[in-house]
């Protein structure tokens, strides 16, 4: 496949305005599936999750999961939209294997939340407000494994594989309208954007939203139109975006490509577009057009939903606080300067520093260990920091430094322990051996020794030279193999100089 | 003949519990029966090798003084529609030929709680397209009052087991008349319930805003014993109706007894009468008529304008809903599967198997249906379509402000000959104009026998609707003009039908 030319993000921008839009699936995280009992679990054994419903067997009908739509009508207050008084569900018709009934059930003209706006706060402070059209519940699909062929692409496979245990998983679809004006900003808005519904999910309780995991997807909608231009471009949709960092780097190559083509003279082909992590590009995936007939109907297996003034109050009743008020409290409970707490915005790790917290680390530790060490792990994996460990890992650590078993540096070797999978922080300190020599008998034992391989030390020592103090301290470091408390060696070695 | 196999479900039922006749007997003799008629009638696809075992469960259970249901011990028969876990279940398709389905359709779920002996599956139109069981991809049925004759459809097998003494009961199912006019053409009785009164669960759909599941039996007591059986609310049907329903069968004996009749309002629609309608249909619906207004019945002529749009609307929305629910019959998950020459993607695999596993008249459904439904055309037709069904509801409620029960012939026609109009699609859909109303605005329909035509000496079926939940009605008032109609003959019109087998 050739290259595609791509123009400066500069150079693309001085030119053209970017056009947004987005479409973010997120998994509702129900016991049981959106119209069958089977349950709603990630990474069991292929097809072991199905009921004759989910494999679409002659004779089987769809009933709704009332707390699939509870969820729903939260996630819609949640993102200020309104909650429809009748709401109905629709077949889209296309034939997949990975579809068992070869239609998805959906929502067409009648979604359960319309007409909202989620604020998104940027880097540099400015607020954004994104416009959303809809989220409407659908199912989700099966998934498809292509074999024989490369990297499990189906070019080239000789067959496919399809597990039905995510067929009929329930999802909500948040489709956003055009977003305009975010200019340079538009990689940035891009990733704010989905970082906030994420938390939103989480905040609510309705998804665990790990991009990872294909809990929360997002497709990405850019087009461009030259500077002055009413007329909107054509859009291309890339899919298979499955990190925050992901959805920025996404939007920024889709903007610099098309902007090489349009410059050219060429024209955008509207079409699905298929985004890969390792390059940083985008490939033409299906081309879509309006010819794409996908022969909606209403679904005559199900009863429209009506879910009354009473229950949609009740549910806005319980809604958590909107992220940027709660933002701005947090910011102040956990005593962060802007810029700290932009960092942690930036890293989408608000979520994972509040249950951090919450599982008992102070605000400074979590926020040190989250955007530091394994932002860092993070970064270097092309992951999303949130996938690595869990909030309650992190904090175990943080107690364990704040016990004095760990210094900041064994608790990085802890980290990475965790994060490589060797299971608890406990289990990766014993494990690893990695406490803290906390045995002064052990530390003074180590000291008279380093004093006696440096007689003149002690003598430094009383004549007030404490920077001598670096030598024998180091070399007690060493002899414990780093597991031992600096400022306490420091503490003995001075009292065994004030002894003499 | 065995006399046990003419007895109604009830009066066998009667014998059954009162030890005169066991289960094994009973399932018996309807097996032989099959065993020496079924080669001519063909209403069967598949007789169940277990039936006797399940009889002999009964017998044991009532001989250990276990409470049984009423019906416990009686045969049924069940449209191959419906799913089940001992029996292929085909829909009359060689695209789910020898399917086994995993579950029950709830109805026969139910039926085997009753302690019910399912004894086969019977022939149908493919997927329940069709009026006269032709297009079954088994082959035809025969109407056991003349075989050269269709026995309706598309649940004519079900109708011919119950005309030919086969089974006293069977299951059937009504997207558009499947249950009503097959009885008509069969001397036979077949309800179309409330549309939500019955399960659909474990119903190969059809079209699902119309199909609805039904007794066929050969009395009205028969059907509303079944009835009860089958109906009530069920979970996994989100179209089923929540609420109660009053006994069918207590509304059945109260109609043959009582005099129900009298003051009863009869809506006779103007537009079911006139060209297309055979002369001695129109002759034994015109003297029913008269018998009710002896019986002190009132008659009122009432106007339901849309219902001339009501065939035509149908045959949108059935294919509509059908090209989309057969949309799932692609190979990959189960059925048939047929592999392209030379090898080929998924795709090609999915349409070389629905070239081979589908019929005509499946094929031309599902493309009207997936051209109705296309955009550009869906206001036009599928939009046109559901406008006409509100129109079409309107009437009903109109009608049913000034008359308790709607009557009419069941279908316009005796049965016809095999093969005459199987080349032509439209005449074939004309067949059903009387019975396609009641499935567009879901109220209940039940077709009882009305007499034999003059012309062919073949069985016509009066058909009286009720408003929606007003099945009990419909049993009320049928089971009093049965009553009416057997005292004036002076015997049941099944037992007119000729002896089959040499017997």
């Amino acid at each position: 496949m050739a290259k595609d030319k791509i123009l400066s993000f500069e150079r693309a921008l001085e030119l053209y305005e970017p056009v947004l839009g987005f479409e973010v699936h997120i998994e509702l995280g129900t016991k049981t599936k959106m119209f069958s009992s089977a349950p709603n679990e990630f990474g069991s054994e292929p097809n072991t999750n199905i009921t004759p419903v989910d494999l679409g067997l002659p004779g089987t009908l769809p009933v709704v999961n009332e707390q699939a739509v509870r969820y729903s009508i939260s996630l819609g207050l949640a993102l200020g939209c309104e909650i429809a008084e009748t709401s109905s569900f629709a077949r889209k018709n296309y034939f997949y294997p990975d579809m068992t009934k070869n239609y998805q059930i959906t929502q067409s003209d009648q979604p359960i939340a319309y007409d909202g706006s989620v604020e998104v706060e940027l880097a540099d402070g400015t607020i954004f407000h994104v416009p959303i059209e809809r989220a409407h519940m659908e199912e989700d699909a099966g998934k498809l494994t292509h074999v024989g062929g490369s990297a499990g692409r189906i070019q080239g496979a000789s067959a496919s594989l399809v597990d039905y245990n995510r067929a009929g998983v329930p999802l909500v679809e948040i489709v956003t309208r055009p977003i305009f004006g975010a200019e340079h900003n538009a990689p940035e808005l891009a990733k704010a954007y989905v970082a906030v519904v994420r938390e939103i999910a989480i905040s609510l309780g309705i998804s665990e939203a790990r991009m990872e995991r294909g809990n929360l997807r997002c497709d990405a909608n850019v087009s461009l139109r030259p500077r002055g231009q009413e007329k909107l471009g054509t859009r291309t949709e890339t899919k298979n975006v499955n990190s925050l960092r992901s959805v920025e780097r996404a939007v920024r190559y889709e903007i610099q490509r098309q902007a090489a083509i349009l410059e050219a003279g060429g024209t955008i082909t509207q079409e699905t577009r298929h985004w890969h992590e390792d390059t940083g590009t985008t490939s033409a995936g299906r081309p879509k057009s309006d010819a794409d007939d996908y022969r909606y109907f209403p679904e005559p297996d199900l009863l429209p939903v009506v879910p009354g003034r009473e229950l949609i109050e009740q549910l806005r009743s319980e809604l958590p606080e909107a992220p940027a008020a709660r933002n701005r409290r947090l910011k102040g409970e956990w005593g962060f300067t802007d810029l700290e707490f932009q960092d942690v915005v930036n890293g989408g790790l608000l979520a994972e520093i509040s249950s951090t917290v919450a599982a008992g680390a102070t605000a400074q530790a979590a926020r040190k260990w989250w955007t530091g060490e394994i932002a860092r792990i993070a970064n270097t994996q092309g992951v999303d920091a949130a996938s690595l460990i869990s909030p309650e890992n992190v904090a175990a650590t943080a107690k364990l430094v704040e016990a004095g078993t760990l210094t900041d540096k064994l608790a990085r070797q802890v980290i990475e322990g965790v994060i490589a999978g060797e299971g608890s922080p406990q289990e990766v300190v014993d494990a690893r051996g990695l406490a803290v020599v906390s045995d002064d008998g052990a530390l003074i034992a180590a000291i008279d020794e380093a004093l006696a391989a440096q007689p003149d030390i002690l003598e430094k020592l009383r004549e007030g030279k404490v920077q001598a103090a670096g030598a024998v301290i180091g070399a007690v470091m060493k002899a414990m193999k780093g597991q031992a408390d600096a400022a306490r060696v420091r503490e003995l070695l001075l009292e065994r100089a004030a002894q003499a | 003949m065995s006399d046990l196999i003419r007895l109604s479900a009830a009066e066998l039922a009667a014998k059954l519990s009162a030890g005169e006749v066991s289960a094994v007997e009973a399932t018996q003799a309807h097996l032989d029966r099959i065993a020496a008629v079924d080669g001519d009638v063909h209403a069967f696809l598949h007789v169940s090798d277990s039936a006797l075992e399940t009889a002999r469960g009964i017998d044991e259970r009532r001989a250990a003084g276990e409470q049984l249901h009423e019906l416990a011990g009686v045969p049924l028969a069940v449209k191959d529609v419906l799913v089940t876990t001992d029996m292929p279940s085909t829909s009359g398709s060689k695209i789910l030929e020898g399917y086994m389905s995993p579950f029950d359709a709830t109805v026969v779920e139910r039926a085997r709680a009753a302690g019910l002996i399912a004894i086969g599956k019977t022939n149908m139109d493919e997927f329940a397209m069709g009026s006269s069981t032709e297009h079954s991809a088994y082959g035809p049925t025969h109407n056991p009052w003349d075989l050269s004759r269709i026995p309706g459809g598309s649940g004519g097998g079900s109708a011919a087991a119950v005309a030919a003494f086969e089974a006293p009961l069977a299951l059937g199912s009504d997207t558009g008349g499947s249950i009503r006019q097959p009885a008509h053409v069969t001397g036979t009785v077949g309800v179309k319930p409330t549309y939500g009164g019955v399960s659909r669960y474990g119903s190969i759909a059809l079209a699902s805003s119309l199909d609805q599941i039904g007794p066929v039996t050969r009395t009205v007591l028969d059907a509303a014993l079944l009835h009860d059986v089958i109906g009530g609310h069920d979970a996994r049907d989100s179209t089923s109706i929540p609420e109660s329903w009053v006994s069918m069968a207590a509304a059945a004996r109260e109609g043959q007894s009582g005099e129900v009749l009298k003051g009863l309002r009869v809506g006779v629609v103007k537009q079911f009468s006139g060209e297309g309608f055979q002369a001695g249909v129109e002759q034994r619906f015109a003297e029913t008529l008269t018998l009710l207004q002896g019986a002190g019945a009132e008659i009122v002529e009432i106007d339901a304008p849309h219902f001339e749009y009501a065939v035509a609307a149908y045959y949108l929305i059935l294919p509509a809903e059908a090209s989309s629910n057969l949309a799932r019959y692609d190979s990959v998950r189960f059925g048939l599967r047929v592999h392209p020459q030379g090898g080929g993607t998924v795709e090609d695999v999915m349409a070389a198997t629905r070239e081979a596993g589908f019929g005509p008249e499946v094929k031309r459904r599902i493309i009207l249906g997936t051209y109705a439904l296309s955009s550009g055309y869906y206001d036009a037709y599928y939009g046109s379509a559901q406008k006409v069904r509100t129109l079409i509801q309107r009437d009903f409620n109109a009608a049913f402000d000034q008359v308790d029960v709607i009557a009419s012939p069941s279908a316009p026609t005796t049965a016809f000959k095999i093969g005459e109009r199987v080349n032509d699609p439209l005449s074939m859909y004309l067949n059903d104009i009387t019975t396609i109303p009641a499935n567009l605005a879901g109220v209940p329909g039940i077709s009882i026998p009305m007499g034999l035509a003059p012309e062919d000496g073949l069985p016509t079926g009066l058909q009286l609707m009720a408003p929606v939940r007003a099945d009990d009605r419909l049993y009320r008032v049928a089971a009093a003009i049965e009553a009416r109609l057997e005292e004036g003959w002076g015997h049941t019109l099944i037992s007119q039908a000729p002896a089959l087998g040499g017997k």
